[in-house]
């Protein structure tokens, strides 16, 4: 654990993406996964959508230097790619808030310590008119405390605890604690019959 | 919809279902019990809670569980960045002999001689030809005769196990659930911390059964099953969960039908689908290369068979699905939920539920279809048979048999892409390819090809592909306009000669 890694409250300028199931091949197209680095993925996040929506979010003036993203229902589905995820952190975004998240984006957005916090459908579609018409007023994620505040409106807010406790403690690299089981998984691996030899 | 009964049932038993270990029930209390019916339930356990429990090393600070991975297959895209961390971390492969390497995504399907045409694709072999020598990783090359997609070629090969718990870093990992293993897709993060720990903290995931009973009438395909399941339940209905997939149609299934099953579990949402291991399974690893051989051979379908799930087993909730209602499916939106049967019209926005209006209007508009219009007669400029999804010999001899003496649509793009090395060659040994050739679709080399857009095979503009693969995600096919229709590999070998959507029953009479 290092004091940088700790994620217990996230501020800043928000930027509102409406839509449903928005998945992963949408954030970062495939094309820019034809690389051994994750460098220069910043410049392609939303690429395909940008080109055919001039209105895209991501293209507007009024969001640049926004670093909250704030997204609709079952965002991040399809592929794995951490490509999505870590071009959207190299872009500049620091947290997400959105009605819900695929599984595995969301724990590839953990493994970045990119906060991703949970709001009712309805705040959801209050706060991302309320982003649209101020959107130099910045958004607080409450990490620690599980709340969201825009202005004087304090929403409550979803992590599960696992994300909760991996974010406040700045553990959300997993690598360290991993290890530190030590021989215990050669023990559970030596114990398995398919390791064994049945 | 036609193709109607289904049911969802929540067992409300009144405890939470994970809190549910027999070693944490007292044993007097037990036998004091009258109610043996709720006893049997509490001892029963699922698959998923045995191999989760025999795989536990230990509860993380952070609550989740530290799981063991029995095994661990990477491929070209999703590892260089892991390596790449490990090496700067010092840390080597804590069980490169669990690890198992192979290219698929970038790799040509027209010609697989080295150095590739594109740099960008030769450049990525390369670094996963060198990591795994340095991390002394076994890779399955292009030479090696046992390349291949890396969900098509872990079964094949007997590398996938009943019992196992397997990561890899690709979402369609689910594939492998078929042969009774828990199978996760991961990012390049986790990766690297399986290269370095076989370990992942992961929270247990909730439980589903999916019950399928009855016969699939002739036409109708396990793709057609799962694009079934999917409509109903739809794109995020099973995040959180696994999908155990049973009843008597998935049980009369084949192997390569459950994979197909089981790999598009995460299209439903779920990370996890698996079948519990029976004599199919058994009969399917006998033999395989990696599978135990003789005695042990045995010995591990004892095990195996005890890992399967109790009888009186309970779940978190059960969707139950006629296989008689079904019929060949076709998607007509951007997402793999959004689709219908081959005899229905596409949807009105106004059909939908009204959280989805908006998504099936914007899908409508992206594929410029009109709403009411028959899903059959759609034109379509490509047709693609492969894809971790459809790509097993029995894929390719159904579609040969649409294909056999009949002629690809004039000015229609049609390939055929073995999902492996073996499977091309078992199909060849049959003269499938030259079924294909002679009706004028392309035969290519092992690999994801025209499933997304990270290699030669890729949509131009707007065109359509009729496809086997999994995705129908916007720009999904390498272009970022065009539009791809997912159906049965038959179903896409009739729309090649139709030259357009077309109901394959009528050609299997």
């Amino acid at each position: 654990m290092s004091q940088d890694h700790i994620r217990r409250q996230i501020v800043g300028r928000g930027i509102p993406l409406p839509g449903h199931d928005i998945d992963t091949d949408r954030i970062m197209p495939a094309r820019y996964l034809k690389s051994v680095t994750f460098q220069g993925l910043e410049g392609h996040v939303f690429e395909d959508d940008r080109r055919q929506a001039s209105d895209h979010p991501f293209n507007h003036p009024r969001y640049h230097g926004a670093s909250i993203l704030v997204v609709g229902r079952n965002f991040g589905s399809g592929s794995s790619r951490e490509h999505a995820p870590e071009g959207l952190r190299r872009w500049g975004i620091r947290g997400l808030v959105g009605e819900s998240f695929a599984e595995i984006f969301i724990g590839n957005c953990i493994a970045l310590g990119l906060p991703c916090l949970t709001l009712a459908p309805e705040d959801v579609t209050w706060l991302m008119e309320a982003v649209a018409r101020n959107p130099e007023q910045e958004i607080v994620l409450h990490v620690e405390h599980r709340v969201v505040t825009f202005g004087d409106r304090t929403i409550p807010a979803r992590l599960a605890d696992a994300h909760h406790h991996q974010l406040v403690t700045g553990t959300w690299n997993a690598t360290g604690a991993l290890l530190e089981a030590g021989e215990a998984i050669e023990r559970v691996a030596r114990k398995l019959p398919y390791i064994s030899g049945y | 919809m036609s193709y109607g009964d289904h049911s969802i049932t929540t067992r409300s038993s009144g405890f939470d279902r994970h809190s549910r270990k027999a070693s944490d029930t007292p044993v007097d209390w037990l036998r004091a019990a009258p109610q043996c019916v709720i006893i049997a339930a509490i001892m029963a356990k699922a698959l998923l809670d045995k191999v989760w429990d025999a795989h536990t090393v230990r509860t993380l600070p952070s609550g989740q569980t530290q799981l063991f991975f029995g095994l661990h297959l990477i491929h070209e895209v999703t590892s260089p960045q892991a390596f790449q961390m490990l090496r700067e971390m010092g840390l080597r492969v804590r069980f490169p002999e669990r690890t198992f390497a192979t290219i698929d995504h970038i790799v040509p399907t027209a010609s697989q001689v080295r150095p590739f045409r594109d740099a960008l694709a030769e450049e990525m072999t390369a670094h996963l030809v060198s990591n795994c020598k340095e991390f002394g990783v076994p890779l399955f090359d292009l030479d090696s005769g046992r390349q291949g997609i890396v969900h098509i070629i872990g079964p094949e090969l007997g590398l996938t196990q009943p019992g196992m718990t397997i990561a890899c870093g690709d979402s369609h990992t689910s594939t492998h659930g078929a042969l009774g293993a828990l199978a996760f897709g991961i990012g390049t993060s986790q990766v690297r911390d399986v290269l370095a720990t076989q370990c992942l903290g992961m929270d247990r995931p909730k439980l589903r059964q999916i019950r399928v009973v009855g016969s699939l009438a002739r036409g109708v395909y396990a793709k057609d099953v799962i694009l079934a399941i999917i409509h109903w339940l739809g794109v995020k209905g099973g995040v959180g969960y696994a999908y155990e997939y049973a009843g008597s149609a998935i049980q009369a299934m084949s192997m390569e039908e459950r994979l197909t099953i089981c790999n598009m579990s995460i299209e439903g949402g779920a990370r996890v689908g698996y079948v519990n291991p029976d004599a199919t399974t058994f009969a399917y690893l006998r033999g395989r290369p990696f599978a135990p051989q003789g005695a042990a051979f045995d010995r591990a379908v004892t095990w195996w068979t005890s890992m399967a799930t109790d009888p009186d087993a309970t779940f978190d909730d059960v969707f139950h699905l006629n296989a008689e209602s079904i019929e060949p499916m076709v998607t007509w939106g951007i997402n793999p939920g959004q689709s219908v049967g081959v005899g229905e019209p596409i949807p009105h926005p106004a059909e939908a539920p009204e959280t989805d209006r908006a998504a099936w209007a914007e899908a409508l508009a992206f594929m410029s279809f009109e709403p009411g219009r028959p899903i059959v007669g759609t034109p379509i400029d490509v047709a693609f048979i492969g894809s971790c999804t459809n790509a097993r010999l029995s894929d390719l001899r159904a579609a040969a048999e649409v294909a056999r003496g009949r002629k690809v649509a004039r000015g229609l793009r049609a390939l055929v892409v073995p999902g492996s090395q073996a499977v091309a060659k078992a199909a060849e040994a049959e003269g499938l390819h030259e079924i294909f050739q002679a009706a004028g679709f392309d035969w290519r080399k092992a690999g994801c090809s025209l499933c997304l857009g990270m290699n030669e095979d890729k949509l131009t503009g707007r065109e359509i592909c009729a496809s086997s693969s999994n995705r129908n995600f916007k720009g999904r096919q390498g272009s970022p306009t065009g539009r791809t229709l997912l159906m049965s590999p038959t179903m896409v070998a009739a729309a090649a000669i139709a030259g357009e959507v077309t109901d394959v029953r009528e050609w299997l009479r």
